[in-house]
């Protein structure tokens, strides 16, 4: 059964893999969106997080 | 790391209405059609923005009551967070604006009263630079916070309601009132304007606290 769904997914085209049960398949492909835009809006909060860190170390410098 | 609550309470809002802004269901809306969910990232950055100006705006009535330099530093750092915050609103209104009017900029109310704050607001850091002397820069400039802000909500909050505009919530338009009534999306724009104001805030200080380490 293993081995029938590796040649059926192997021979697929890739709009059929598209639809597999997959979550971030699904509703084409939205989620991975909103991973991306995710991974983006941690970014940046994490650079702000560091600069905070920064400056609390130049203020107990002080 | 100072009140690191409000930051991470901040962080995990925007982060909610990223997300959700875009799985949420929407109402079914002609011409503005999926755009509405713009109302949880364009509006809420114009959100933001009354908020830091509303800030700088207070701080600059108590630097004129007591004289506190650290006061001036935390106006100013507020108002240059809001301006990040205006040209934010004024880009992604400009993009909205190409696909839903078809011109990247028209000559409404609502678009010409925020480009006049913007203005404002720009005059404000001209005038800041301006003056040599610390205790007059903040006391000018303090005055002209406070001018600028009464201006803002002028151009953006009266004028645009009093006459005809195209942008959603003005001048009769479905907009704002209608939205507001749907639960769906008012569960996400109100975490995200709460969000990006605690982001704000959190910029704000961080540019408050370079400002006194520059100075001495």
């Amino acid at each position: 059964m293993k081995n029938l769904f590796l040649t059926l997914t192997a021979t697929a085209p890739i709009s059929l893999l598209a639809q597999s049960k997959n979550f971030m398949y699904s509703e084409g492909k939205i989620y991975v969106v909103i991973a991306v835009i995710a991974v983006i809006f941690l970014g940046l909060a994490g650079y702000l997080y560091r600069m905070d860190r920064k400056i609390s170390a130049l203020e107990n410098e002080k | 790391m100072q009140q690191t609550v409000y930051k991470v309470i901040g962080v995990v809002l925007v982060l909610y209405s990223l997300i959700f802004g875009l799985l949420t269901s929407i109402p079914d809306l002609p011409i503005i059609e999926e755009s509405i969910r713009n109302l949880f990232y364009h509006v809420s950055m114009w959100f933001a923005m009354v908020a830091m100006m509303a800030g700088s705006f207070a701080y600059s009535i108590a630097f004129l009551r007591k004289e506190n330099l650290y006061t001036d530093r935390r106006t100013a750092a507020l108002t240059e967070t809001g301006m990040l915050f205006a040209f934010l609103g004024l880009f992604t209104g400009m993009i909205w604006a190409r696909f839903t009017w078809g011109a990247w900029w028209t000559n409404d109310p609502k678009l010409n009263g925020s480009a006049i704050t913007i203005l404002i607001y720009l005059a404000y850091f001209i005038l800041r630079n301006g003056i040599e002397d610390e205790r007059k820069k903040a006391r000018i400039s303090a005055v002209y916070n406070i001018f600028a802000f009464v201006m803002m909500i002028v151009f953006i909050g009266i004028l645009p309601r009093m006459t005809d505009s195209l942008h959603p919530g003005n001048g009769g338009n479905p907009g704002f009132n209608s939205y507001d009534l749907d639960n769906r999306l008012r569960l996400i724009f109100y975490p995200a304007v709460i969000g990006w104001i605690l982001i704000g805030t959190w910029i704000a200080s961080l540019r408050y606290r370079i400002k006194n380490l520059s100075i001495t």
